[in-house]
């Protein structure tokens, strides 16, 4: 199955039309010796050959929909109200590209201009950009922005060392060929105020999360004077579940918010495609990257969407551009718009609370178990941190095998001197009776 | 909702209002399950929220909005959508089925390696797959777009030079009629573009490749088939000397559909390119995403690709749980057991791995795995020969409207073309025509505009890929379009400068978008 329409009468018919014998004769500048190579793949299937090999690939995985899990660690396991996968499934939605022609683009560029107006709501900020490839990439994003918002004279970044530490790679990929320092994130004991020290006025940024990778919500009241003082720009990634109940960053005078936008409606997916959400102060939006949409009116008057401001980008200033990206992530845009607007707002700061209630109930039954221990000290969100009798590896093995359970994230993958401390994540998917299955599978597996 | 909106939103061509416009206090899409714990004391106040404007709606009410806002949509399900270096051929639907299946769907990236077999064993089929297409060694799945594969290829071209202690390489050669984002991921990746001009075939200037090439050049970045549609006839010699001055050849795969089966890029000489999953290999376009644009390089290049990449090992596999034995076990197994075969069996075992000196990681986690589902899919029922001929096919469709439009208008150049080639949107005798009002016209006519004002060397281009996927009845109707609007042109003008009449808005105001930004939707406002 190929999707080609043609017949042999058609074929015949275009051929003569264009003047040519053949088809291969139409491949004449492709040098001789390295034309039609052949190709070693497997021989094709049939649909119904193909979804049943991948459905018995599919079944080799462990899933979420026969396993209960408490691992997060930057991708969430959420529900997704059934409206969401019917709106997305549209294909006038998923089989257009790029607004390139507003006229019959409309279905595209509304939904942006209202993503971008929930998102401006939940993170507290002015202006939201049309999305980036996924939370990582959003923060590289920022802190280039915030290098160019330096003019280039500020060549310093400080991070947080409790930002997730894919994001902190990711960065650093980004920037390594700018002569950028990225500095902080090396020491785990380096707190918030150790970190508004390091700023100074050769910094661009000061990066933190929240809640962080660890799950705990810091209070940021304070943090962008002090960093303003220097002259340099607060960037914060957030989660956008947990903005249902905390404060946002915009509130914290954040110049600017991101993070992963998976947890809006979004499937799992072994990690992609996910959403990068984006969004800053007003006076940033012309040093801001990606894609962005604006209301005008048409000829008639009648109001209507375009993608504007692209001046910042490279289809126009090509090597002066903000940044390459091109794309936006314009479906899982959709199924966010579809899910902010269908949870709404009693129905997101539900989702929080049953989040934050439930990981508070999982944490203090297991702070009272033997062998384990948890940091029950400070705020947190729907992780914590979990001590642990041994190494988190052999935990998790045991769960899943014997008790149908993906257990926490191992934070020794990420931070050495965190050894036998797992990361365990409790959302609204988890029950009072999944989290006591839980706890009692800790429990007997350290007796 | 008012009466006003009522008779507002009759018609589907009116304005629909925005979601929030829909809604009433109180009103909420979604049911959530009641606590069943007790409740926690909730952070100290000055962390919480004190409100959140998010909109008030019935499911029935959202939907109702987004089906509207669909129809104000142009996809491929729709019609014809000839957007020239886009390829925007036919998204099968089974790829959405594959991607949705719950062993897939509900993984989540973190879960040990042992539990996601099945999704190991699929990105290691196909990064096998794209390096056999594309004739490299390695191939890195994680890059979530065509620029970000850019970015990631330049980066990799960096490592390389820096591996080697050669860091006064700081230019990067890009033809005139690449893309945009050539040379901003060549500045992101903190290089300076040098600029290469195309000769009138088409071809790159070899004189002034000459020129510029020198100890400083850390490679070029070149499209072939180029955004012209045409596979440059000098293509082995520019690979020879960019080689030739230690420098290396990126291949901005866009083109790739005109290629598969019919060339492999890294026996041609490139060194490193991506792919583009979502025109290539018929993944959606989403509305302008998510795609993805996975990393090819030689073996050379391997070692820097972004990471993790899937690697496989052979190994026993015990066929009850399905789980690899150590190698111990095994070997003891094999000694001990008379039914050996029937306990064991040998298989591959998969694993995510960092390569050796890898630039790092370009993004979260692996990559667009739902988007490499949908490719996997779509390679697994084409084949090799499905795959050619998805090329062949491409590329007589654009030969062919090529033949039949270069009757009404100037075409660029008339050489053979690949799988799009470019028309100048210019009637005779009508100056004020231009090729805006020409793609504008095409709305009228139930056809999505091809790409304008691109390639920037062509003037008033239109950059025409009808894709392999199109019937001839199509193309022919396509082509009596811009017939007509050639005669349009010429006998009433006002209609092309009006246009599109048949549109859900008319020609939106740009310029007002911009000059005064409104960026969001505000309360009360209107």
């Amino acid at each position: 199955m190929t999707y080609v329409p043609h017949t042999d009468a058609d074929r015949r018919a275009m051929l003569a039309r264009i003047g040519v014998e053949s088809v291969e004769d139409l491949f004449g500048d492709v040098p001789t010796g390295y034309r039609f190579p052949g190709l070693d793949l497997p021989e094709p299937l049939s649909e119904l050959e193909v979804m049943a090999e991948l459905r018995e690939a599919s079944e080799a995985n462990a899933d979420l929909q026969h396993n209960a899990c408490f691992l997060g660690a930057g991708a969430y396991h959420h529900f997704v109200p059934s409206v969401v996968d019917h709106v997305i499934s549209r294909s006038e939605f998923y089989t257009a590209y790029t607004p390139y022609q507003p006229e019959i683009s409309q279905g595209t560029l509304q939904t942006i201009f209202e993503y971008q107006t929930m998102i401006c709501e939940l993170t507290g900020m002015e202006v939201s950009n049309a999305s980036h490839y996924d939370g990582a990439t959003a923060l590289a994003e920022a802190v280039i922005m915030a290098l160019s918002v330096g003019r280039g004279r500020r060549t310093k970044v400080v991070m947080a060392p409790s930002v997730h530490p894919e994001y902190r790679a990711t960065a650093r990929t980004y920037v390594q060929g700018a002569g950028v320092q990225v500095v902080g994130d090396d020491r785990l004991e380096n707190d918030l105020q150790a970190l508004v020290e390091m700023v100074d006025d050769d910094t661009a940024c000061l990066v933190v999360q929240y809640p962080d990778f660890f799950g705990r919500i810091r209070d940021l009241t304070g943090v962008a004077d002090a960093v303003h003082a220097r002259g340099a720009l607060l960037a914060v990634a957030c989660n956008p579940i947990a903005l249902g109940l905390l404060k946002p960053p915009g509130a914290f005078d954040a110049d600017i918010a991101l993070g992963e936008g998976q947890p809006l409606g979004i499937p799992l997916s072994f990690g992609g495609p996910y959403l990068g959400f984006f969004a800053c102060k007003e006076q940033y939006v012309r040093r801001m990257a990606g894609r962005l949409v604006g209301e005008t009116v048409d000829l008639d008057g009648t109001r209507g969407y375009v993608l504007t401001l692209s001046t910042r980008e490279q289809h126009i200033r090509r090597q002066r551009a903000t940044s390459n990206i091109c794309t936006n992530q314009g479906l899982n845009v959709l199924a966010a718009a579809t899910y902010l607007a269908g949870m709404g707002r009693c129905g997101l700061s539900q989702v929080a609370k049953l989040c934050y209630h439930r990981a508070h109930y999982a944490a203090e039954a297991i702070s009272v178990l033997d062998g384990y221990t948890v940091d029950l000290s400070l705020p947190f969100f729907h992780e914590f941190v979990v001590g642990c009798p041994r190494p988190v590896r052999e935990i998790n093995e045991i769960l899943l095998d014997e008790y149908g359970i993906i257990g926490g994230y191992d934070l020794a993958r990420d931070y050495p001197e965190l050894e036998n401390q797992m990361l365990v994540c409790v959302t609204e998917m988890n029950s009072a009776d999944e989290i006591d299955a839980l706890v009692q599978a800790l429990e007997e597996l350290d007796s | 909702m008012s009466a006003e909106h009522i008779v507002a939103t009759a018609t589907l061509n009116r304005a629909e209002p925005i979601i929030y416009e829909l809604g009433a206090p109180g009103r909420c899409a979604a049911t959530l399950p009641a606590l069943d714990v007790p409740e926690a004391d909730l952070p100290p106040a000055n962390l919480l929220r004190e409100d959140l404007d998010l909109p008030e709606v019935t499911e029935s009410a959202l939907m109702r909005h987004f089906v509207r806002l669909s129809q104000k949509n142009w996809g491929v399900d729709v019609g014809f959508y000839p957007l020239g270096s886009c390829t925007m051929k036919y998204n099968p639907k089974v790829n959405e089925d594959a991607a949705r299946l719950p062993g897939f769907a509900e993984t989540h990236p973190y879960q040990p390696e042992d539990s996601v077999q099945g999704n190991l064993q699929l990105i290691h089929a196909l990064q096998e797959y794209l390096k056999e297409i594309g004739g490299f060694a390695a191939v890195s799945l994680q890059p979530a777009a065509g620029a970000h594969g850019e970015l990631t290829g330049v980066l990799i071209m960096r490592a390389y030079h820096e591996a080697r202690g050669d860091r006064a390489r700081k230019r990067i050669l890009i033809p005139d009629s690449a893309h945009g984002t050539n040379p901003a991921s060549t500045t992101m990746a903190g290089f300076e573009m040098v600029e290469v001009t195309s000769d009138r075939r088409g071809n790159v200037d070899l004189q002034d490749l000459r020129a510029k090439l020198d100890e400083r050049v850390v490679g070029m970045m070149l499209t072939n088939p180029n955004t012209l549609g045409l596979f440059d006839e000098n293509l082995l010699e520019i690979t020879r000397l960019v080689h030739e001055a230690g420098g290396l050849m990126y291949g901005d795969g866009a083109n790739l559909n005109a290629l598969l089966g019919i060339a492999k890029p890294g026996e041609l000489g490139f060194d490193v390119m991506h792919y583009n999953l979502h025109k290539t290999f018929a993944t959606p376009h989403g509305g302008g995403g998510p795609g993805a644009g996975p990393v090819g390089v030689t073996a050379a290049l391997a070692d820097f690709l972004p990471g993790p990449i899937v690697t496989a090992e052979a190994c026993m596999i015990d066929t009850v749980t399905g789980m690899r034995l150590p190698e111990d076990a095994a070997a003891a197994w094999a000694d001990a057991e008379d039914d050996w075969d029937d306990a064991c069996r040998e298989g591959l075992w998969y694993r995510l791995e960092m390569p050796a000196r890898s630039i790092g990681r370009v993004k979260a986690f692996y990559g667009h795995f739902g988007i490499m589902v949908r490719a996997y899919t779509y390679i697994r029922m084409l084949g090799a020969r499905g795959l050619r001929e998805v090329s062949e096919a491409a590329v007589l469709n654009a030969n062919y409207l090529r033949a039949v439009l270069k009757e009404v208008y100037p075409l660029w150049s008339d050489r053979t073309c690949m799988h799009e080639f470019v028309l100048q949107g210019i009637v005779d005798g009508v100056p004020d025509v231009r090729a805006l009002d020409i793609a504008k016209r095409l709305i009228d006519y139930g056809v999505h505009p091809p790409t304008n004002y691109f390639p920037l060397i062509v003037p008033e281009a239109l950059l025409i890929e009808p894709t392999e996927t199109e019937s001839k009845d199509t193309l022919d109707y396509f082509a009596d379009a811009m017939r007509r609007i050639a005669e349009e042109a010429r006998a009433e003008p006002e209609t092309l400068h009006e246009a599109p009449v048949n549109a859900p808005v008319r020609r939106l105001d740009e310029v007002r978008a911009a000059r005064n930004p409104v960026l969001r939707w505000r309360r009360g406002r209107r």
